[in-house]
């Protein structure tokens, strides 16, 4: 249970709102499940719900309109990959393509350890730096710029040795 | 420019750190506010800077603060840290690099608007930057720059940051509101405005964090200085961002009013490989297309001389364009944009989106028919003046203005029809 686990985390979240408005801590608590669970199963729905005082349908609906919380497990790392118009003048479409064929998936799709899901996102703020992407684990979300196809490569590499390394 | 105003870290390395920054005359400003001037003393002083919001509307920032309905207490400052616009990452600079400057700017504007508690929303893809954040805001408490008694003083303040988690809309004020208080973030209807009622229903001052980092240089050195650099009806300097096709992309800190030939090529190394500039996006992904010309390259881009143009300033992210580029594919590009990031809460947007990706998919396709063009700007055009927020108006913009300045390469087509 969160509420047991991540009390005092808990009780800070909620502290930075004022007093009723409780509901303002369902996304920090979305991003907690997400790190607890890997992804927002219908438990963790209601966990949030009761500690906020809302409807588990109430906390749901923000998972389908936020773009950064999953209520499915896919790979263990989401790398997203910008493909907006900025970045796409600078070839990001191209390289996308590239590190799919690499890794031998189409955009959306996992690679067959389950380790990377490749993704293509909408603008990161980052167009300065394109290609870019971003790596999104459980634990959070991490910028790499700059980017050609080997380099990425050497990122998913990276990834994987740190899932093997790590254990879980 | 000789030195950098709002960019300054890259006059003076390590200015994200706290000691750094108050060595270099960091928080006096705060502290002079705090200590001798009165909040309305403070919205009269920035009303005299001309400052104008650098979100994107360019809305004066005394005078939306002056709109705090009087007596209402309490309120609430958020700082906009959504920063989602394709082409636009000037605040993600000001946060990396000088966090402080921006962090006594909400300060300011706290006091002024008599808020004790601000928030400061980070799009959730800022993870590590926002945590950043927290920490330096913690190091403001332990300092004494937050808390109760500021200065010695009666004022008070405390910020938090929010952290959204990917939704571009956020950046429209009420619906980052929304998304504050724990819900979707839709826009709501207004009136009433966040200044009568915002967050938690309170009067809310809601600030870029570029015009938020103008707030620390006004108060310390005055608005006749502010009005020194800029033009009469855009004062102060601006973060100019290049993407797209240009030699050296990134943020300028220029003054508002250079022209758009001085940020392209003097600063910004002209066009790669020898290739003629086609097209400019002024405000990013919701710009009014602009077809590049000596004329458009001797503008002044301030909001004014912009506008003239037929296009806008916006944000000021110049997303640029070679010969290269296929205007029906930036149109395709757009609006894939504006569809996924449509919010769904009304029908002219998340319907009009929806048409129009299709009609612009059909047309960079082999299934192109003669009517898709005309078709496309008679939903764009019907979507104009009906949507609940400025999203769905942006979503035409590249549209209607690809399609009656670069007409020829819409037209045709039917190559692949039956």
């Amino acid at each position: 249970m969160l509420a047991d686990k991540y009390r005092t985390e808990i009780d800070a979240m909620l502290a930075k709102y004022p007093p009723g408005s409780e509901r303002s801590a369902a996304m920090p608590l979305l991003f907690l499940a997400q790190k607890e669970y890997g992804h927002i199963t219908p438990a963790a729905l209601q966990e949030i719900a009761d500690l906020i005082g809302v409807e588990p349908t109430q906390v749901g609906s923000l998972v389908g309109f936020y773009t950064l919380y999953h209520d499915q497990a896919e790979g263990k790392y989401r790398l997203q990959i910008c493909t907006d118009l900025p970045c796409a003048l600078r070839g990001a479409e191209t390289f996308a393509e590239k590190v799919c064929e690499n890794l031998g998936v189409k955009l959306g799709e996992t690679t067959s350890d389950g380790m990377i899901t490749v993704e293509a996102v909408m603008c990161l703020a980052g167009c300065d730096h394109a290609p870019m992407f971003q790596v999104q684990d459980a634990d959070g979300i991490h910028y790499h710029e700059d980017q050609t196809v080997e380099s990425a490569l050497q990122v998913v590499e990276g990834l994987r040795r740190r899932a093997t390394e790590g254990g879980a | 420019m000789t030195e950098y105003i709002l960019l300054r870290h890259r006059d003076l390395p390590g200015l994200d750190r706290l000691e750094v920054y108050r060595k270099h005359g960091g928080f006096e400003a705060l502290r002079k506010t705090v200590t001798s001037m009165t909040p309305q003393q403070v919205i009269d002083l920035v009303k005299a800077s001309g400052l104008r919001g650098r979100g994107g509307a360019g809305f004066p920032t005394g005078v939306k603060w002056s709109f705090l309905t009087p007596k209402v207490f309490p309120r609430y400052v958020v700082a906009n840290a959504d920063e989602s616009e394709p082409g636009t990452f000037k605040d993600r600079e000001i946060l990396e690099r000088n966090p402080f400057q921006f962090l006594e700017g909400v300060a300011i504007c706290a006091y002024a608007a008599q808020a004790t508690l601000a928030y400061v929303y980070c799009r959730g893809e800022f993870w590590d930057l926002a945590h950043d954040l927290e920490g330096k805001i913690g190091e403001m408490r332990t300092e004494g720059l937050l808390g109760k008694k500021l200065f010695g003083t009666d004022a008070s303040l405390d910020i938090h940051v929010h952290l959204g988690a990917g939704a571009y809309i956020c950046g429209e004020e009420t619906a980052l509101l929304e998304s504050l208080e724990g819900k979707l973030g839709q826009p709501r209807l207004r009136p009433p405005f966040p200044a009568a009622e915002g967050l938690y229903g309170k009067p809310t001052v809601i600030n870029n964090v570029e015009t938020l980092a103008n707030l620390p240089p006004i108060l310390s050195r005055g608005a006749e200085w502010y009005r020194t650099i800029g033009t009469e009806k855009s004062p102060g300097p601006k973060v100019f961002c290049l993407s797209g096709h240009i030699v050296r992309p990134g943020n300028y800190e220029l003054p508002l009013g250079a022209t758009f030939r001085e940020l392209i090529y003097t600063h910004g190394g002209g066009i790669p490989a020898g290739r003629r500039l086609k097209a400019i996006m002024p405000a990013g992904a919701s710009s009014s297309i602009l077809a590049a010309s000596d004329a458009v390259l001797d503008t002044p881009m301030d909001y004014e001389s912009v506008a003239a143009l037929g296009s806008a300033l916006g944000s000021a992210s110049l997303i640029l364009m070679d010969e290269t580029v296929d205007m029906t594919w930036v149109v395709r590009k757009t609006t894939e944009f504006f569809t996924h990031e449509s919010c769904g809460k009304c029908t002219p947007c998340r319907e009009g989106t929806y048409w129009m990706l299709h009609l612009t998919e059909r047309l960079t396709g082999a299934d192109r028919q003669p009517a898709d063009a005309s078709l496309l700007g008679s939903v764009a055009r019907g979507m104009q003046g009906k949507c609940l927020c400025a999203l769905g108006e942006f979503s035409t913009m590249p549209v209607t203005t690809a399609l009656e300045r670069f007409p020829a390469e819409f037209s045709g087509g039917g190559e692949g029809a039956a």
